[in-house]
């Protein structure tokens, strides 16, 4: 039922699977260490730490996409940061776009992964230091590969989220052709043609195509690993 | 030597704990649930921080509040061993023997426990597991694969936490027995935490008896057995001599009988004879010893021992359990007060105890798998 896309179809599809995997790969070490954090943490302002990632999922996108551009702006305090020290400029480009992604998805991303390190034994971590092995050690043989099937699922997650990422995007970093325009943006666009419904309808099969298969990809990978660690 | 000399809070409850034994051989924590062992196992461990005190073995200091020394668990060199088998489950059954050995290797620990897989894995029948997970394996196989890979990290002493107590029967005398093999072949010291009498007398030297967060009492297994405190912990409801003994081979005259030579007597008990030169364990309960002044002629009974009466203790109800030493053996019987009255016993007398051969419970010193 997928005719040929055009190439600027493609180039808005493209542009979505880059977003998505380079905002997965950006934000899984921090989510994994806010997950750790907030599930075995005990510090004071845990419950508002917990608030504020969990904001982007509540907020309305358009007011989390103006707070980027206030901060990660060519004149924002994060984007000069960023500017003189990587010498990456996010505002209006698609690595913006990937930051938008990275915000939005990290509610979502945490979730698995804070459930899965709540649900690791930590009687299994008190064994391995008994075994010789350090902190640091029995996080990395012990902690880490029990909590992996939710590492995995947030990620995957993480990724079908960013994919679908639009308000955050487009009041970010614009809606720019071939550098901001993902999936959900070109769809919008098309929208906003007149006879551009067929274009739209296209778009939206491959969006939930896109988004299904992450999501039985996620489901698969974490009952097999599930499957594994439990001998 | 072991020395625990801590005090520690568990909630509400405080715990302090002075033990010196040393360190050889089994020490058994024994008490009722809730007295505070396994804190104190864990404390030696590491995985429980005392409030204050001391803990030493040898001449390493684990712990020491006052100087400021409190080792982590990986650099203590004790191996623990819990209830549940606490194995990792995302690693093979070897992965989890090797898990200890590897990172002792890491490190060159240079002191501990020397063993290969290959005897513990001869040792603990582990050979026909090796490459499946934990999830797969049964409780009692698990709770070997947990004593294989504490022995394999190179331990200077090994910590038993309760580890039968999620066992159904069968299962339980099979650990018993690994654990006697472990005994029997490793030289090492083991802490057996445990609140079931018949562990600590298939097991242990020397018995610390834990209760509302304190020792109170600390002795050889035979002398502490056979304290009334231990009847009422145990649950059996009346105390037990327990005598290391070695056989002599058959009674003269008599082949049916096996001669057993302990400080301070002999017994001559039926049943399958031991090798001369075995070491066995025999108990024997109060109930089944009976007390004499003067010599016994034409009884049924084999076995009168000549003793004194070290002590006579009230257990309520009109009767008495009577401590008699034999040798530096301790016997204990339990009679009437009007019997003890009759026999005018009182502490120091010479009396006889005759025991009743088929009453003596017999334990193998070595035991074959």
């Amino acid at each position: 039922m997928l005719h040929v896309l055009t190439p600027a179809e493609w180039e808005a599809v493209e542009l979505s699977l880059r977003v998505g995997l380079w905002s997965t790969l950006l934000s899984v070490p921090p989510g994994f260490a806010l997950a750790y954090l907030l599930a075995r943490g005990r510090f004071p302002g845990k419950v508002a730490l917990d608030g504020l990632v969990h904001l982007p999922l509540v907020l309305p996108p358009v007011v989390t996409g103006y707070l980027l551009l206030l901060a990660f702006g060519r004149n924002g305090p994060l984007g000069q940061l960023l500017d003189d020290v990587f010498g990456v400029t996010v505002a209006f480009r698609w690595t913006g776009a990937v930051v938008a992604s990275a915000v939005m998805s990290l509610p979502l991303l945490i979730r698995p992964m804070r459930l899965s390190i709540e649900a690791v034994d930590r009687k299994l971590e008190a064994t391995a230091r008994t075994l010789g092995a350090s902190r640091w050690d029995a996080f990395l043989s012990v902690t880490l590969p029990l909590s992996m099937p939710g590492v995995l699922a947030g990620a995957v997650l993480g990724f079908a989220r960013g994919l679908g990422e639009f308000g955050a995007t487009i009041t970010f970093v614009s809606n720019i052709p071939g550098e901001t325009r993902t999936l959900p943006l070109a769809i919008y666009t098309l929208l906003q043609v007149p006879g551009g419904e067929g274009q739209v309808l296209r778009l939206s099969v491959l969006a939930i195509v896109l988004a299904f298969v992450a999501l039985i990809a996620a489901e698969l990978l974490a009952r097999n690993l599930a499957r594994r660690l439990q001998g | 030597m072991l020395v625990i000399d801590i005090d520690a809070t568990l909630g509400s409850f405080a715990l302090k704990a002075r033990i010196e034994a040393p360190a050889s051989g089994v020490l058994a924590l024994f008490g009722p649930s809730g007295a505070g062992k396994s804190s104190i196992a864990n404390a030696i461990a590491g995985l429980l921080r005392p409030d204050k005190g001391r803990i030493a073995l040898g001449s390493t200091t684990l712990f020491d509040s006052g100087a400021r020394i409190n080792v982590p668990p990986e650099r203590r060199g004790i191996g623990l061993v819990f209830q549940d088998a606490r194995l990792f489950p995302h690693l093979t059954v070897e992965d989890n023997l090797l898990f200890g050995r590897k990172r002792a290797q890491k490190h060159g620990t240079k002191d501990g426990l020397d063993v290969s897989p290959q005897q513990v894995i001869d040792l603990l029948g582990l050979g026909t597991f090796l490459k499946r997970r934990p999830g797969t394996l049964s409780g009692g196989e698990r709770q070997r694969v947990a004593l294989g890979r504490a022995l394999l990290a190179r331990p200077r002493l090994l910590v038993l936490d309760e580890p039968l107590a999620a066992l159904d029967t069968a299962r339980r005398s099979e650990i018993l027995d690994y654990l006697a093999a472990i005994k029997a072949t490793v030289d090492l010291p083991m802490v057996l935490v445990s609140h079931a009498v018949d562990e600590v007398v298939r097991l242990a030297d020397r018995v610390a008896v834990v209760h509302e967060g304190e020792v109170a009492d600390l002795g050889s297994t035979g002398a502490v057995l056979a304290t009334p405190l231990l009847a009422r912990l145990s649950g059996a409801g009346e105390p037990m001599a327990v005598i290391d003994a070695v056989s002599d081979g058959p009674a003269k005259g008599d082949g049916t009988l096996t001669r057993y030579v302990f400080p301070g007597g002999v017994l001559a008990l039926p049943g399958a004879p031991a090798p001369r030169g075995e070491h066995v364990r025999l108990r024997i309960w109060a109930r089944e010893v009976i007390l004499a002044s003067q010599p016994p002629i034409g009884l049924s009974v084999r076995n009168a021992l000549t003793g004194t009466v070290r002590d006579i203790a009230s257990a309520g109800e009109g009767i008495c359990d009577v401590t008699v030493l034999v040798g530096e053996t301790t016997l204990v019987a339990r009679i009437t007060e009007s019997a003890a009255h009759a026999l005018e016993l009182v502490p120091g007398l010479p009396v006889f105890a005759l025991v009743k051969s088929l009453a003596v419970d017999r334990f193998g010193g070595t035991v074959e798998l």
